[in-house]
C-alpha cells in the first residue's frame, strides 16, 4: 500500500493510518451498524432533518408555483435566457462527481484509503445528481414535454435532434445517474445483509432482508459481487469524464463568446472533481466528528482529499488563465470584450470573488499544517463550494448578458423564486443525506473489515 | 324608454313583454339577462347598485390589478364577442369584389384614420367581417400604401375591452332613448334664448359632413357657440400663416422635389400631418443606386432630439427659444429685412448659418425650410418668408385653403369657453370626443367648472376623465365602426366606411349631431351620402362616383389646389423680444401615445419611443451637460416647478438634447384611461400653462432623492466599435464604393456541401439610409402576428415580445452624437446557430430558406435564443397572450397561432403571407411575381426601407439590392450567412461645414 504512487509524497514522515488501531472484525461491524440499528436518533438529527424537510417543502412549493405560472417567475429574460436553473444544474452535477471518482477510479487504482469515504461519497453523488436532475426539467418552458428529449417510439415518428448537446446531456446525465445508483446499491448489498442479520426489529429485518436480495455471503456471492463491482467501476470511470464533458458541450457547442472554447471539457471535469471533493470534505468532517468516526475517516483521508483539492484547484486556475489568454490571443473582438467584461463589467465583483474562492483560497493547502486541521479544511472546502457556484454563474450569466449586439445587452437579476428553488434543492440534498446516515451504514462495513484483516496481516508480518 | 315605462310596474317577466322589448330595440346591442331586457325594477336596482355603477367606484379605491379582474369579468359578463356583426348598410370592398365573403379569405376595405382631424387613407383587412389589420391605402396621397404606428394600432383601439359600453347618466347606466328625452328637454330650454347658454366643444374638424351638421345646428341656435380644442393644437402654425398671409392657410410640402431641406425644430418625417407621405418622399430622394447617384441633404436645428434630427446630415442642437434667432439670422443671411434676435447661448459654429444659407440659395426652388408646429407664430411667418425668398413656393411648398372646416385659434377658443363657464353663461354643453378634463391647461380649471354646467353630455370612446364630470356619457363608435369623412394633410377627402357594426353599440359624431339637428334616427351612412350627393352637380353620375369614392378610399376631383397668397412685407423686421433666461421647458406630444388618446392602447404603450427606447412612461428629458450641472441622473425622480405648479417626473439624460432645456411629453398620467393606461407616467399637462403651452423658460428642477424605474428596451447605446451600422459620407462612398464590405468572406469554408434552393428562396434587404426609426413596422408586425403585450415590469427585465425591433445607436460626442436606427428582424441565417442546438427540432430550415419556428414542438429550453447572435428570438416566459378577454379574440389574425406560455417565437418573414400568395400563384399555374409578397413591416414602412422577395430570382428587387456594394450582413464574420441584409447608411454633409479628409 505504501508503494502506491499517490502516497509517495507523504512517505517521509510515516503515513498516517487509514484505520485506527485496535479494531477487530466485530468491533468494526458493531461500531458502524450501531449508528443505524441501536442508537436512537439524536436530537440534532431530528432537528436537522426537520429543517431539511422544511426546505424540501419550500422546493415543492416553488416548483408548484413555477408549473402554475411559468419560468417567468425567475429572473431569466432575453438575452440571459439561462439563469439559476442551469447554474444550479451544473453545480450539482459537478458535486456529483466525487463519489463515482472515489469509488470507481480509486478502486481501479487500488487506493485503499478510499474505503471509508466511498460509501458516503457515492451517496452524496447520487443525491447531488438527483438535485441536478430536477433543473433541466423544470427550467423548460413546457416541462410536461421533457420526455421529447428522448428518442421514444412516437406515433409521429419524431426524434430528438441528435445534433443538440441538450440531447447528449439528457443521455449522459441519465446514464450517469443509473450507473451511479447501481454501483452504490451493489456496494451496499453485503452491508444490507449484515443489517438484516443484526436487526432486532421485525420490520427492519424484512426491509433490509428485501433490499439485501438474498445475500448469504457465500464465496460465489463474493466472487460475483467483486466482478460486478469491477465491471461497474470500469463502466463508471469513463462516465465520470464524459458527463461533465458533455455538460461542458452545452456551452462549448454554442457560438456565444465565453462559451465557445475547446478548453471547456477538461476544464469542466477538473472543476467537477474539485467541487466534488470539496463537498465530500464539507460533509465528512462534521460526520466523522459527530459519530466519532475519527478512526475510520482519519486525518490521512482528509490530508489526501486536501491534496486532490489543491491539484484540481490548480487545474481549474489554469483553466481560468487559459480562458483569458485564448480570448486575448484569438484577436477576436467579441472574445476580448467578453473577458474584459467579466473582469471589469457589471458582474466583475462575482468574477473576482470566484478568483478569490477558487484560486487564492486553495493555495493554503500547500501547507501540511493546514491540511492536518479538520476545521481549516472544512472552511476551505466551504469556500470552494461557493466559488464553484460562482464559476457557473460567471460562465452562464456574464457570457450571455453582453454578447454580439450591444442593443440587446441586458442585466440578469435572480428573483426570490430563483433563490427558493436553489435553497430547496440544498434542502433536498440534506434531507436525503440525513435519511441515508440514519438508515444505511454510512461507511462500508465489509470493506472496512477487509482493511482490518490487512492491518492484522501487516502486524503479523 | 318606452319599454321601461311599460314594464316598470310589472314585477314578473312574461315572455310576451320580452319579445316586445327585444323587437322594439332599434340598435343592435347585447343584453345581460332577460331581466334587463324587460327592465324590471329589480334589474335596474341590481344594475345600479351592484355591478356597472359599482365598477365605476371601484376605479377610485382598488388597485389596477383588482380593476383588471373586474373589467375582464365585466367584459365576459356582458357577453361581448368579436363575432361578425355586419354594418347595416352596404359597404364596398377595395378592388377585389367577390360576390360574397369566402371563409379564410380576407377582404380589404378603404377607409381612413384620423389624428387631430387629419386623415390618412387606410385599407383594412377584414376576416369574415372582422377587421384585423390596417394597411396604408396606396391610392391615398397621405399614405401611398404606408401607415404610421397610430393607424396600425387602431385595430386594438377598436377591440379595446375598456371602451365604454353603455350610456352613463350621472354615474349610472342610462340609455340612448332616455338621453334623447333629456336632450330634447335641455334643447327646448335653450330654444328661447337662441342657444345663448349652449356650447359645443369638438376636436379639430375636417369632416365636411360633420361641419355641415354643426352649421345647421348653429343656424337653429344662432347664439350657441362652437369651440374646437386639442391639446396638441396647431395654433402657432395657423397664427403664423395669418401673420405671413393675413389669413389661415394650409401648408403642404413637396419633399420629393427638395434637394436641400432645413428642418427647424421639426419632426416632419415622423409626426404631424402628412408625415407618412413626407417620409416616403424624403427617402426617395435619398436612395443611392450607385456612386454616381445624388442624394438630398437635410439640416436639422433642434432642441428635443427627433427622428428627423437623427436622419439629418448636419444636426445642430439649440434651445427651442433660440430657434427664432436662428431663423432671423438665416433670413438676414438670405437678404431679408429681419431684425437680429438675441445671441445664441450655445456656440453655433460660425460657418454654419452662412453655409446653410448658401446651400439653400444654390438650390433655390429646390430647397425647403420646415418648422416645428410648436414654434411661435412669428417664426412660422419668418419661415414662410424664407421659403418665399428661396423661390420655393409652388415648387417644394404650396399653400392651400385650410383643411379644417372652420379654422380657429383653439387655444383662444378653450379660453373663451372656460371664461364663459366661469361666468355661468354655459348651461348646456356638448363635448364630442377629445378629453378636455384631462388635457385642457390646468390653470383654466376646466375640471372644476365642468360639473357646474347644468346639462353636459359627452360622446367619448372611453368613459374617461371628461365623462366622469359630465351628466351624460354616450359611448362613441370607433372610426372603424362608423361612417364619416375627413380631409388629409393636402385636402384630399376620404369617406370612411365602417368595417363592423359598433361592437359596444356606440354612436358616431354624425349620429350624435343628427340628434342635435333633429335628424335623430337617420342612419349616418345616409347623412354622409346625402351631403355628398348635394355637392354633386351631376346627380346621374353620383352613384358611380360614390361607389368609386368608397372603393378607392379617396374622392376624385375635390383636392385642394394651390392657393395664390401674398406675403405681407416686413416680417420679422420688428426687434424681437429679449433673450429668455433660465432653464427652458418644452412641451411635446408623446411619440407613441400622442396627447394621451392612445394611453389605453397596449401596442402603443409598449412601442419603444424612437429615440429613448422607453416604454410605458414619459420622461423629463435633458442634456448630459445640464444633467451634470444639476447632478441629475437618468431615472432620478425630479420635481419640476413651472409657473407655480409642480410635478414629479423621472429624468432622462438624452444625448443630443439642447443644453439648459428640458422636454416633457404630454399624454401620460391619465387617471381614467382604462386597465392599460390608468396611472401610467406623470401628467406633464399639470404644469403646462395656458399662456405658454409649448415653450417657456423659468423652469425649476429639483432632485427628490427618489428613483423612478423606467422600462427601456435598449439600455446600451454604443456600438462598442462593432460595425453593426456601416456609415460613410457620399464622398467617401464615391471614393471607395466597397466601404461597406468590411471583412466580407463571401464563400466561407464549410465541411458541408452548399444547400441548393430550387424554386423560391426568400430574403430581405433593409435600407438604413431610408429608415427613420418611426416604429410603424413594430406595431404592424405586432398586429399581423398576434404578438402579445407584456407590460412595464416585464419590459424592464427584457422580456418584450416584438419580432422586429429598431436598434438605436449613438456615435461620437455624448453632447451631440450621431444617431442611427437599425431595424432588426430574424436574419433567417443560412447556417442558423439556433437550429442545431434545439434538442427537439422545433426550429428548422424550410425548403425555401426560412428559419421556421414550430410552436407545437417547442419545449422551451431557450438554447436557441442563447445561441442567436442577433437576439431576435422572444420567449413566452409567462402566458403573455390574452386568452381570456373575449373582445380581443376578434382582433387576432386567424392565420397566425396565438402562442401559449413556454414557447419561443420570432420573426417568420410573415410566412402566412408568403403561403397565401404562393397558393394563389399555384392556382393560376404561375410563379410568384416579384413584389407580390409583402411582409407586414415592409407594407407599413413609410420610407420603403424594407424590401422582401425571392433571392433566387436575379431580377427581383431584393436580389438587385443585395448585389449592390452597399449591401452587408450583420455580424457576417460569424458565418451565419443571414438572409436579411442591410444597405449601408450614407450621409451627405456639406463640405463647407464638415471638412473631411479621406
Amino acid at each position: 500500500m505504501a508503494d502506491s504512487p499517490a502516497d509517495k509524497l507523504s512517505q517521509q514522515p510515516a503515513p498516517a493510518p487509514i484505520l485506527g488501531p485496535g479494531y477487530s472484525f466485530a468491533s468494526v461491524t458493531d461500531k458502524i451498524s450501531a449508528i443505524v440499528l441501536i442508537r436512537r436518533p439524536p436530537k440534532w438529527w431530528i432537528l436537522g432533518f426537520a429543517g431539511a424537510f422544511a426546505l424540501v417543502m419550500l422546493l415543492l412549493y416553488s416548483i408548484t408555483y413555477l408549473f402554475a405560472v411559468g419560468v417567468g417567475i425567475w429572473g431569466i429574460q432575453i438575452p440571459v435566457a439561462w439563469g439559476f436553473a442551469i447554474i444550479n444544474f451544473v453545480w450539482w452535477i459537478g458535486i456529483g462527481h466525487a463519489g463515482t471518482l472515489i469509488s470507481a477510479i480509486l478502486l481501479l487504482l487500488r487506493q485503499q484509503w478510499r474505503t471509508s469515504i466511498n460509501r458516503f461519497a457515492e451517496a452524496m453523488t447520487l443525491f447531488a445528481v438527483s438535485c441536478a436532475g430536477i433543473f433541466p426539467v423544470i427550467h423548460m418552458g413546457r416541462p410536461w414535454l421533457a420526455y421529447w428529449l428522448f428518442p421514444y417510439p412516437d406515433t409521429m415518428k419524431m426524434w430528438p435532434n441528435f445534433r443538440s448537446p441538450l440531447v447528449w446531456d439528457a443521455f449522459a446525465v441519465s446514464t450517469y445517474a443509473t450507473v451511479s445508483a447501481m454501483f452504490w446499491f451493489i456496494g451496499l448489498l453485503p452491508d444490507l445483509a449484515t443489517l438484516r442479520d443484526r436487526a432486532k426489529n421485525r420490520a427492519a429485518r424484512i426491509i433490509y432482508g428485501f433490499l439485501a436480495m438474498g445475500w448469504r455471503g457465500s464465496a460465489v456471492h463474493w466472487y460475483r459481487h467483486e466482478t460486478a463491482s469491477l465491471l461497474l467501476a470500469g463502466l463508471a470511470t469513463p462516465l465520470v469524464l464524459s458527463v461533465h464533458t458533455i455538460v461542458s458541450f452545452d456551452f462549448a457547442y454554442a457560438i456565444v463568446p465565453g462559451w465557445h472554447a475547446t478548453l471547456f471539457p477538461p476544464y469542466f471535469v477538473a472543476g467537477a472533481i474539485y467541487a466534488g471533493f470539496a463537498m465530500v470534505l464539507t460533509l465528512s468532517i462534521p460526520v466523522r466528528k459527530i459519530f466519532g468516526l475519527q478512526d475510520f475517516i482519519t486525518m490521512r483521508h482528509l490530508d489526501n482529499m486536501g491534496k486532490v483539492l489543491l491539484a484540481t484547484g490548480l487545474i481549474v486556475g489554469y483553466g481560468y488563465m487559459m480562458e483569458a489568454f485564448s480570448a486575448y490571443y484569438s484577436g477576436n473582438q467579441y472574445e476580448r470584450f467578453m473577458i474584459l467584461n467579466r473582469m471589469g463589467g457589471p458582474y466583475a465583483i462575482i468574477y473576482w470573488c470566484l478568483v478569490a474562492c477558487n484560486i487564492v483560497t486553495p493555495q493554503f493547502l500547500w501547507s501540511r499544517k493546514v491540511r492536518s486541521k479538520a476545521g481549516a479544511l472544512f472552511a476551505i472546502a466551504m469556500v470552494v463550494n461557493v466559488g464553484m457556484w460562482l464559476e457557473r454563474f460567471v460562465i452562464v450569466v456574464t457570457s450571455l448578458h453582453r454578447d454580439f449586439m450591444p442593443s440587446a445587452w441586458g442585466m440578469y437579476y435572480p428573483t426570490r423564486w430563483d433563490i427558493t428553488t436553489f435553497i430547496g434543492t440544498i434542502g433536498l440534498f440534506l434531507a436525503l443525506l440525513f435519511l441515508f446516515i440514519r438508515f444505511l451504514p454510512l461507511i462500508s462495513i465489509f470493506e472496512m473489515r477487509a482493511l482490518v484483516s490487512e492491518e492484522e496481516k501487516k502486524v503479523a508480518d | 324608454m318606452e319599454t321601461e315605462k311599460k314594464n316598470g310596474a310589472q314585477l314578473d317577466v312574461d315572455i310576451a313583454t320580452l319579445r316586445q322589448a327585444a323587437s322594439e330595440r332599434t340598435t343592435p346591442r347585447f343584453w345581460r339577462s332577460l331581466d334587463e331586457l324587460a327592465a324590471t325594477p329589480e334589474f335596474r336596482e341590481h344594475a345600479e347598485n351592484e355591478f356597472p355603477h359599482g365598477a365605476n367606484d371601484i376605479t377610485a379605491t382598488l388597485d389596477r390589478r383588482e380593476l383588471l379582474k373586474v373589467m375582464a369579468a365585466s367584459a365576459a359578463f356582458a357577453g361581448l364577442t368579436g363575432c361578425t356583426k355586419l354594418p347595416e348598410q352596404r359597404i364596398v370592398p377595395y378592388v377585389r369584389q367577390p360576390e360574397q365573403i369566402i371563409p379564410g379569405k380576407p377582404l380589404f376595405y378603404a377607409t381612413a384614420t384620423t389624428l387631430a382631424g387629419v386623415a390618412t387613407g387606410i385599407l383594412v383587412e377584414s376576416h369574415m367581417a372582422r377587421p384585423t389589420k390596417v394597411e396604408g391605402n396606396p391610392d391615398h396621397p397621405a399614405s401611398l400604401g404606408a401607415s404610421d404606428a397610430f393607424a396600425q394600432a387602431s385595430v386594438l383601439g377598436l377591440y379595446d375591452p375598456d371602451r365604454s359600453q353603455a350610456e352613463i347618466h350621472d354615474g349610472r347606466i342610462g340609455s340612448w332613448p332616455e338621453f334623447q328625452n333629456e336632450l330634447s328637454a335641455a334643447l327646448a330650454a335653450e330654444k328661447g334664448s337662441g342657444g345663448a347658454g349652449l356650447r359645443l366643444l369638438t376636436p379639430t374638424i375636417t369632416s365636411p359632413t360633420l361641419a355641415s351638421q354643426i352649421r345647421a345646428f348653429l343656424k337653429t341656435f344662432p347664439s350657441a357657440k362652437w369651440h374646437q380644442y386639442e391639446s396638441v393644437a396647431r395654433d402657432n402654425v395657423r397664427e403664423g400663416a395669418k401673420l405671413a398671409f393675413g389669413e389661415y392657410v394650409n401648408t403642404v410640402y413637396l419633399v420629393d422635389r427638395a434637394e436641400v431641406i432645413l428642418s427647424l425644430d421639426s419632426d416632419f418625417l415622423t409626426s404631424g400631418p402628412g408625415c407618412v407621405r413626407y417620409s416616403r418622399d424624403f427617402s426617395r430622394k435619398r436612395r443611392v443606386e450607385s456612386p454616381e447617384s445624388k442624394m438630398n441633404r437635410l439640416y436639422a436645428v433642434e432642441s428635443t432630439p427627433t427622428n428627423t434630427g437623427a436622419m439629418a446630415d448636419h444636426r445642430l442642437k439649440m434651445r427651442a427659444t433660440e430657434i427664432e434667432s436662428f431663423a432671423r439670422a438665416l433670413a438676414k443671411e438670405l437678404g431679408l429685412a429681419a431684425a437680429a434676435g438675441p445671441a445664441f447661448s450655445s456656440s453655433v459654429p460660425p460657418e454654419w448659418i452662412p453655409a446653410v444659407a448658401r446651400d439653400l440659395k444654390q438650390h433655390a426652388g429646390a430647397s425647403l425650410v420646415v418648422l416645428g408646429d410648436h414654434q411661435p407664430p412669428i417664426v412660422h411667418a419668418l419661415v414662410h418668408s424664407i421659403n418665399q425668398a428661396l423661390g420655393n413656393f409652388d415648387k417644394t411648398v404650396y399653400i392651400t385653403q385650410p383643411i379644417e372646416e372652420t379654422p380657429i385659434n383653439q387655444w383662444q377658443s378653450i379660453g373663451e369657453l372656460t371664461a364663459d363657464m366661469r361666468a355661468g353663461k354655459v348651461t348646456t354643453l356638448f363635448i364630442l370626443g377629445g378629453n378636455p378634463a384631462y388635457d385642457a391647461p390646468a390653470d383654466l380649471t376646466l375640471k372644476e367648472l365642468l360639473p357646474k354646467v347644468k346639462f353636459s353630455a359627452r360622446l367619448g370612446l372611453y368613459e374617461d376623465e371628461t365623462s366622469a364630470l359630465c351628466h351624460w356619457h354616450i359611448p362613441q363608435a370607433h372610426s372603424l365602426e362608423s361612417w364619416g369623412d375627413a380631409k388629409a394633410y393636402n385636402g384630399a377627402i376620404t369617406v370612411s366606411q365602417p368595417l363592423i357594426a359598433p361592437l359596444y353599440g356606440g354612436k358616431s359624431e354624425i349620429d350624435f349631431l343628427a340628434v342635435l339637428t333633429g335628424q335623430a334616427g337617420e342612419p349616418s351612412h345616409d347623412i354622409v351620402r346625402e351631403f355628398w350627393k348635394a355637392q354633386q352637380t351631376d346627380v346621374q353620375a353620383f352613384d358611380a362616383h360614390w361607389e368609386k369614392t368608397l372603393r378607392d378610399g379617396v374622392m376624385a376631383g375635390v383636392a385642394l389646389f394651390a392657393k395664390q397668397v401674398s406675403l405681407k412685407p416686413g416680417i420679422g423686421a420688428d426687434a424681437p423680444a429679449a433673450a429668455q433666461q433660465g432653464l427652458e421647458i418644452i412641451f411635446r406630444p408623446d411619440p407613441t401615445i400622442w396627447d394621451g388618446r392612445f394611453a389605453n392602447n397596449g401596442w402603443l404603450q409598449e412601442l419603444p419611443k424612437p429615440l429613448t427606447k422607453l416604454t410605458w412612461d414619459s420622461v423629463a428629458m435633458l442634456s448630459p451637460k445640464t444633467a451634470q450641472r444639476l447632478g441629475i441622473k437618468s431615472e432620478d425622480a425630479v420635481e419640476l416647478k413651472y409657473q407655480g405648479r409642480t410635478i414629479v417626473a423621472p429624468a432622462w439624460v438624452m444625448p443630443g438634447h439642447a443644453d439648459e432645456s428640458v422636454t416633457v411629453f404630454l399624454g401620460y398620467g391619465r387617471t381614467r384611461a382604462g386597465r392599460v393606461g390608468t396611472g401610467v407616467g406623470f401628467d406633464a399637462g399639470w404644469i403646462r400653462p395656458y399662456a405658454t403651452p409649448w415653450i417657456g423658460t423659468g423652469l425649476e428642477i429639483r432632485k427628490t432623492g427618489a428613483k423612478w424605474a423606467l422600462a427601456a428596451t435598449q439600455t446600451h447605446n454604443s456600438m462598442e466599435g462593432r460595425d453593426l451600422v456601416r456609415v460613410a459620407t457620399l464622398d467617401e462612398y464615391r471614393k471607395n464604393p466597397q466601404f461597406a464590405q468590411v471583412d466580407a468572406e463571401k464563400n466561407p469554408l464549410s465541411l458541408y456541401p452548399e444547400v441548393k434552393y430550387e424554386g423560391y428562396s426568400w430574403g430581405m434587404a433593409i435600407d438604413l439610409n431610408a429608415c427613420t426609426g418611426c416604429g410603424a413596422c413594430v406595431v404592424a408586425c405586432q398586429a399581423e402576428n398576434n404578438i402579445a403585450v407584456v407590460g412595464k415590469t416585464e419590459v424592464m427585465i427584457g422580456r418584450e415580445m416584438h419580432w422586429i425591433r429598431i436598434d438605436r445607436y449613438f456615435e461620437g460626442d455624448l453632447d451631440d452624437p450621431r444617431t442611427y436606427h437599425e431595424p432588426v428582424v430574424c436574419m433567417h441565417c443560412e447556417d442558423a446557430p439556433c437550429e442545431v442546438v434545439c434538442p427537439v427540432v422545433a426550429t428548422v430550415h424550410s425548403a425555401e430558406g426560412l428559419n421556421e419556428m414550430i410552436y407545437n414542438r417547442c419545449v422551451g429550453t431557450r438554447y436557441c435564443s442563447n445561441n442567436c447572435p442577433y437576439k431576435v428570438r422572444r420567449f413566452n416566459y409567462r402566458l403573455y397572450s390574452d386568452w381570456e378577454t373575449p373582445s380581443l379574440f376578434g382582433m387576432r389574425n386567424p392565420n397566425v397561432t396565438v402562442r401559449s406560455r413556454g414557447v419561443m417565437e420570432k420573426c417568420s418573414y410573415c410566412v402566412q403571407r408568403i403561403n397565401a400568395v404562393k397558393i394563389e400563384a399555384e392556382k393560376q399555374d404561375r410563379t410568384v411575381r416579384d413584389g407580390e409578397i409583402v411582409t407586414a413591416c415592409q407594407q407599413s414602412c413609410p420610407s420603403e426601407a424594407i424590401v422582401f422577395g425571392n433571392i433566387n430570382d436575379p431580377e427581383s428587387a431584393v436580389s438587385k439590392l443585395k448585389k449592390k456594394n452597399l449591401n452587408y450582413s450583420l455580424l457576417e464574420e460569424l458565418n451565419t450567412r443571414p438572409r436579411t441584409t442591410y444597405q449601408a447608411r450614407l450621409r451627405n454633409p456639406n463640405p463647407e461645414i464638415e471638412k473631411v479628409a479621406i
